[in-house]
């Protein structure tokens, strides 16, 4: 590849952990979650991954933020390099956002969820609305499908699901260039599910913003991905636009998976 | 107030003996009876009903699916019957479990119900798992209570961890919760379920993070469960696929009421209340390509500010087709809440137009096989059904 990349580019990552530390208790080898993993989000593309349970997919989106720092590879943006989350310039920390898996454990416990919202704000100026706070964050409740009330209530008051559309909500309040999401709509049902798809398609199309979207649902990615990539124990195994993977995957892990995925059988047509 | 079988007033479940209960259906009758269940948690502004009057059995052997939106009160229900709700809470209604109410247990009963006879898988691994044990200690809390020695206690973690498909189980239970991925967390909340050996697993989304093959492997442990040793199951789940490939009975729930409930695959295939319907025709298919379905208009309901009327009316496409020209949603729907109705056998509906459901299914049916237009088939009677 020789033109300067656009989009989130990462090359040859590999993480491990455990490795040399005392943490898992004498003698035992470290784990490699990531091994070696190279992929490109371009700007408005969407790119799922999809993948065994522990097979890094969480690891790769950790990395991506700057949550994880890998043992090796790069990662960058634009062609700006990605670094740990706090070596980055303020607008790559605000221009990539992530959603993730276990939202109630990302979300400030002691915090109502407005005021979760509206922190995002105080850490990024640039990104604040620039009338009523309170109103923008009713907004951005309305899109992700909940009740303005929920504005006031603290995490521990909140379902799961409705926890995971806060931090869709706070991630979207940004109004990031990538997203970063990791099992993002998976606790939800599926008529709020296609609420949120919807959305996050509008953004895409409408303001360039593109998904590195992590799901084990693949219904969901089919309607969604414009590419998907199939990782296995750290390595991807394969990468295809998403109607060649459905139509003819390649990989012997990736017809295994489509096999063992279920359908709503028993609907009459 | 007719919401469940055998029901002849509000308040008839909190004052029949456990026997009643137990001889209602014939052979043994439900191992879990929730009769006009209500659960009110406090709030800024007065307590708060979450559950209204929540009716449903599980019998022995059997799996009850609760669906629905989030925050429509499956996690609150669940925690009702394990006894596990937020401090403050207050519960009203019947939760007979093998004859006994144990709204009226005592705190020892209940913390003895819990885990060696219901036991739970939670939704949310991270938070219930403790981060500072390793995860083998905690899946042998309760065989390590009873007593047994260290070396088998070993040997239990590794065999329940195998047997939730963590790879090697016995390498990984020496790992603390924050070393697991998502999924094996997860994994990890149902082996420390089974460890108790219950008659009944409340299951809360024990299958929502994880990718098909595990989830494959995970629900068909479940079933083994069900098969071997007569286990029964509450699962919670807004995965209709997972639903129509497990559960044996449905319940729908919307702002902590149940819409709808009945045999699982009927339920799915015709669906009497629209809200169901609107979930069956959301889910996305894999082996075919399918657009983003439509969402339905507006929020979930706030159970502290339920709609009057029908909970679900300010969202239903079937009440605006009811309504008189113009409305928004037939009169009936915005101001008498729906009672939840045999409106076919074994087929319970909260909704007042469940009948039009039903006609438009049946005359569909029958319109298609005879050529008739949809105009004529609307007439059709239901005796007319094959
Ligand atoms: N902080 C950590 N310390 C030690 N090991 C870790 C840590 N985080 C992840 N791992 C290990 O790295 C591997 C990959 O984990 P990761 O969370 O990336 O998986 P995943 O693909 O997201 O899985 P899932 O679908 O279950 O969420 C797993 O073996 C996991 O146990
Ligand atoms: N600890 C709590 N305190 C107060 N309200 C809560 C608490 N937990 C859940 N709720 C509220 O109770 C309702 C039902 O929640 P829940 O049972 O968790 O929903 P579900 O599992 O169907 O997503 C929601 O409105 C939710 O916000
Ligand atoms: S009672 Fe009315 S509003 Fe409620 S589901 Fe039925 S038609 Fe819709
Ligand atoms: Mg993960
Ligand atoms: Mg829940």
């Amino acid at each position: 590849m020789t033109e300067h990349p656009t989009g989130l580019s990462i090359r040859d990552l590999r993480v491990t952990f455990g490795g040399g530390r005392r943490l898992l208790g004498a003698g035992a080898p470290p784990v490699t979650a990531v091994a070696g993993v190279d992929l490109d989000v371009a700007p408005d593309e969407t790119v799922a991954v999809v993948g065994e349970s522990g097979s890094g997919k969480t690891t790769v989106a950790r990395c991506v933020v700057g949550l994880v720092r890998p043992d090796s590879g790069t990662l960058s943006y634009d062609g700006t390099p990605l670094g740990p989350v706090r070596g980055r310039p303020a607008e790559i920390q605000r221009a990539i956002q992530m959603v993730f898996q276990d939202p109630r454990s990302s979300l400030n416990p002691r915090m109502t969820a407005g005021a979760i919202i509206r922190e995002a704000w105080q850490a990024h100026p640039a990104a604040a609305p620039a009338g009523d706070q309170h109103a923008a964050v009713r907004d951005l409740l309305e899109e992700v499908g909940l009740d303005g009330g929920v504005a006031r209530r603290r995490p521990a008051e909140l379902s799961g699901g409705q926890c995971q559309r806060i931090s869709i909500a706070r991630a979207l309040a940004l109004r990031p260039r990538l997203l970063v999401c990791d099992e993002a709509v998976s606790a939800l049902d599926v008529s709020v599910q296609a609420q949120i798809l919807r959305l996050l398609v509008d953004l895409t199309r409408e303001h360039g913003l593109s998904l590195l979207f992590i799901s084990h649902d693949l219904g969901v990615v089919r309607q969604i991905a414009d590419r998907i990539a199939v990782m296995r124990s750290g390595e991807i195994v394969e990468t295809a636009a998403t109607e060649d993977l459905y139509r003819s995957p390649q990989h012997p892990y990736t017809r295994m998976l489509l096999d063992a995925a279920l359908d709503l059988e028993v609907a009459e047509t | 107030m007719r919401t469940g079988p055998g029901d002849t007033g509000a308040d008839v479940a909190s004052q029949r003996s456990g026997a009643d209960v137990a001889n209602e259906r014939s052979g043994d009758g439900p191992l879990l009876d929730v009769r006009d269940l209500d659960v009110f948690l406090p709030a800024p502004s007065g307590p708060v009903r979450i559950i209204d009057r929540v009716s449903f059995t599980v019998d022995a052997g059997r799996t009850t699916g609760l669906i629905g939106e989030s925050g429509s009160g499956k996690t609150m229900t669940a925690m009702a019957v394990i006894g596990l709700l937020p401090q403050g809470a207050v519960t009203r209604g019947g939760l007979w479990w093998r004859g006994e109410n144990l709204l009226t247990a005592g705190p020892r009963r209940r913390r003895r119900v819990r885990g060696r006879e219901i036991a739970m898988i939670f939704q949310d691994p991270l938070a219930s798992l403790n981060p500072s044990q390793t995860v083998g200690r905690q899946v042998t809390e309760i065989p390590r209570r009873d007593g047994m020695s260290r070396r088998e206690l070993t040997a239990t973690a590794a065999e329940l961890l195998g047997r939730v498909g963590i790879p090697e189980p016995a390498r990984r239970a020496s790992n603390y919760p924050h070393q697991f991925s998502g999924g094996m967390r997860q994994r990890a909340m149902t082996a420390l379920a089974l460890a108790g050996k219950p008659r009944l697993i409340l299951a809360d989304e024990p299958t929502t993070a994880l990718d098909v093959t595990v989830q494959a492997r995970i629900l068909d442990m479940l079933r083994n469960l069900r098969e071997q040793e007569n286990t029964a199951m509450v699962l919670v789940s807004h995965d209709l696929r997972v639903m129509a490939h497990v559960a044996d009975d449905l319940v729908v729930m919307y702002a902590g009421r149940v819409c709808e409930r009945g045999p699982a695959r009927d339920l799915l295939r015709r669906p009497l209340h629209p809200y169901t319907k609107a979930l069956v025709e959301s889910v996305p298919a894999v082996h075919t390509k399918t657009a983003i379905a439509a969402p339905l208009p507006g929020s979930p309901a706030n159970p502290a500010q339920r709609p009057s009327g029908c909970a679900f009316h300010p969202r239903c496409p079937l009440t605006r087709v009811m309504a008189d020209d113009g409305a928004a949603a037939h009169e009936r729907c915005r101001t008498e809440e729906p009672e939840v109705l045999e409106v076919a056998p074994g087929r319970w509906s909260g909704c007042h137009f469940a009948g039009v459901l039903h006609d438009e299914r049946s005359s569909t049916r029958v319109a298609g096989r005879n050529g008739t237009g949809p105009d004529t088939a609307t007439t059709t009677e239901e005796e007319e059904r094959p």
